[in-house]
């Protein structure tokens, strides 16, 4: 009916072209991996499943904002910089100037969404690449932290923080665990193993479900509902695909992008926010090379570099093989340094697809 | 007589010490296709980004219907009715050919505060404006990397016609384009010019210009060397004033007329 020299496209060849491809395959490889090294190791038992579903948890919530951010073409380099940052921030002013713990927190999102502000604005008035940009806040903001620290309180890290946290309704939102009913009537009913000796004997090993992979599911869906349905989704594909085009239609350009290092800044704040609450205490070197492994779970989940394409469900999914492969050596006994080399590896085979993938959607040879 | 859709008159343009234009008067009527021929660096681009709102003019005042107008920004003038389709700034290759359709304008549909983008509406709005310029899309969702160069064009002309343009501008169109191609880009400016709009074509190239081209107006080192119909010119007379006169014309006796 149309054009003789198009081709029918096959299936296959359709699916080749969504960027989460990769990552699907990649989780299914990763998961069948470990169930026949690591099946009978108690990795997939129910304390395994929160073990390694934390850990990826940690990867989404950072991995979402890094990855609306590439697709609109930036990056931000001082994601594990702002975590530090944030944690110091919330530490310092509950612990140690006694502000009641919600205050802390809306107080360093507000401080952490204006710095990310910051760097959208420096980005798009000098023209200069966000690398650059960002790379400064890396470390600007990590100096800021150890010196804020150390100028109240002597010390790089600062406990004290779950305390002052007892009760209070918005650490609950960051460091809190749902459906404990739920869960204990799966102890009862014999799905979940309970606790038989101390003063947890009978409750279920696995508690609830953490806020924090509430939260990460809740930006997930998110992202990917903003990135694919919404008119700034597609503003956000228009700006990191070709700026200067999408500005002759109108686009909002210098908007779109500055909000989404805000976002990103939001997302490192989550994640701070929940460490804090969870640990009990902030640190000055939290988050180190956290923007790294933001980047490559957003890379293994499709996403070009030079922005414009990606997705954030595929985000999600590098994710998961990230923190399903870092925590599946550990219960396989395996040497613990071989995650780097294992890393360095995904990271190039997902370039090399990624490059090929963009490749057959242009048509280019 | 009526009025031009779009009225330039005696347009300056400075950047710092260089006079990029230097007085240029131009205007489109309804339904025209007014040709704007220049070598590289004659102000073609400056010319056509005063008309679209990217420069402000020096000197000189715009008129669209009539009305005096300035533009502050390319929105501001798209709102007006002008639409410009540039050369390699068209198209966003990786998006898809819906998304880069409706770019800046998606149709939405909202329930209680969330708003999303109503795709249906617009795959089929986006299939039926490509077919109304003679393309047959395999699919609205595959990426406009997969078009040849003149159905991305295409594209462009059936987006700004849908969305109201009444002065559609087209810097270089056919330049990077093969034989086939670039007469099927003419073909969808003598339909668009059919329906009313008025078209501003830039081109270097004599032979397009003359096939679809009621007027013709020269530019050259930021002037223009006077505007003229159809029929009363020669193309070898427009090649020479593009160029700029002699040189050209004793190239072109060395070169046996192939220019």
């Amino acid at each position: 009916m149309t054009d003789e020299r198009l081709k029918q496209v096959s299936t296959l060849r359709r699916a080749m072209i969504r960027p989460e491809l990769g990552a699907i395959c990649g989780t299914i490889l990763v998961f069948v991996f470990f169930f026949m090294i690591a099946g009978d190791s108690g990795m997939f038992s129910p304390e395994g499943v929160q073990n390694w579903g934390v850990v990826s948890a940690q990867f989404a919530i950072i991995a979402v904002g890094a990855c609306l951010l590439m697709i609109a073409g930036e990056f931000d380099l001082s994601v594990g910089s702002m975590i530090g940052f944030a944690g110091v921030v919330i530490a310092i002013l509950s612990v140690h100037m006694g502000w009641p713990v919600w205050l802390s927190i809306i107080a360093a999102f507000v401080v952490c969404v204006a710095l990310g502000a910051l760097n959208g604005f420096l980005v798009i008035k000098t023209g200069l690449p966000s690398f650059i940009v960002t790379l400064a806040f890396l470390y600007i903001l990590r100096g800021l932290t150890i010196w804020l620290s150390i100028l109240t309180t002597r010390q790089t890290i600062i406990g004290g923080v779950k305390e002052a946290a007892e009760g209070d309704p918005l650490a609950f939102l960051f460091g809190g665990v749902i459906f404990k009913d739920l869960f204990q009537w799966f102890a009862d009913l014999g799905l979940l193993d309970t606790f038989t000796r101390g003063s947890r004997a009978g409750q279920p090993v696995v508690e609830g479900l953490p806020m924090l992979v509430v939260w990460a599911l809740a930006l997930v869906i998110f992202g990917h509902w903003l990135l694919t349905k919404t008119r700034f989704g597609n503003w956000i594909f228009a700006s990191g695909g070709d700026a200067q085009a999408a500005r002759y239609v109108g686009v909002p350009v210098n908007r779109v992008k500055i909000l989404m290092f805000m976002f990103t800044a939001f997302c490192a704040t989550v994640f701070a926010t929940c460490q804090v609450m969870e640990f009990g205490s902030a640190a000055a070197d939290r988050g180190l090379l956290k923007e790294f492994e933001a980047i490559i779970c957003v890379v293994i989940g499709g996403a070009l570099l030079t922005g414009g394409y990606g997705s954030v469900i595929g985000a999600a999914l590098g994710a998961l093989i990230f923190g399903v492969v870092q925590q599946g050596l550990f219960f396989a006994g395996a040497e613990s340094s071989l995650f780097r080399v294992f890393l360095g590896g995904i990271l190039i085979l997902a370039v090399i697809m990624n490059t090929y993938i963009r490749r057959m959607i242009t048509g280019e040879r | 007589m009526s009025t031009p859709l779009i009225e330039m008159n005696n347009i300056e343009k400075h950047f710092g010490p260089v006079i990029a234009l230097g007085g240029v008067s131009f205007d489109v009527m309804e339904g025209e296709c007014h040709c704007l021929l220049g070598d590289n660096g004659a102000g073609k681009s400056t010319f056509i980004k005063t008309m679209s709102g990217v420069h402000k003019p020096t000197k000189g005042t715009m008129k669209v219907s009539g009305q005096e107008i300035t533009f502050d920004s390319p929105r501001d003038a798209m709102e007006n009715g002008i639409a410009t389709v540039y050369q390699d700034l068209a198209m966003i290759p990786l998006m898809s050919v819906t998304r880069n359709f409706w770019m800046g304008r998606e149709p939405r549909k909202s329930f209680g505060p969330f708003k999303w983008i109503d795709f249906d509406q617009a795959n089929s709005v986006t299939l039926n404006e490509m077919a109304r310029m003679g393309i047959n899309l395999r699919e609205p969702e595959q990426a406009v990397g997969t078009l040849s160069g003149g159905e991305r064009q295409t594209v462009a002309i059936a987006r700004a016609v849908y969305f109201g343009a009444k002065v559609l501008i087209l810097d270089e169109p056919t330049s990077a384009l093969g034989v086939r191609q670039t007469s099927n880009v003419l073909a969808t400016i003598d339909r668009v010019r059919k329906s009313g709009i008025g078209v501003i074509f830039i081109t270097h190239n004599v032979r397009h210009a003359m096939a679809v081209g009621d007027r013709f107006t020269v530019l050259n080192r930021g002037q223009t060397h006077g505007t003229a119909k159809r029929g009363e010119i020669k193309p070898e007379e427009l090649q020479d004033l593009m160029a700029g006169g002699q040189e050209l014309a004793e190239l072109e006796g060395s070169l046996g007329g192939t220019i």
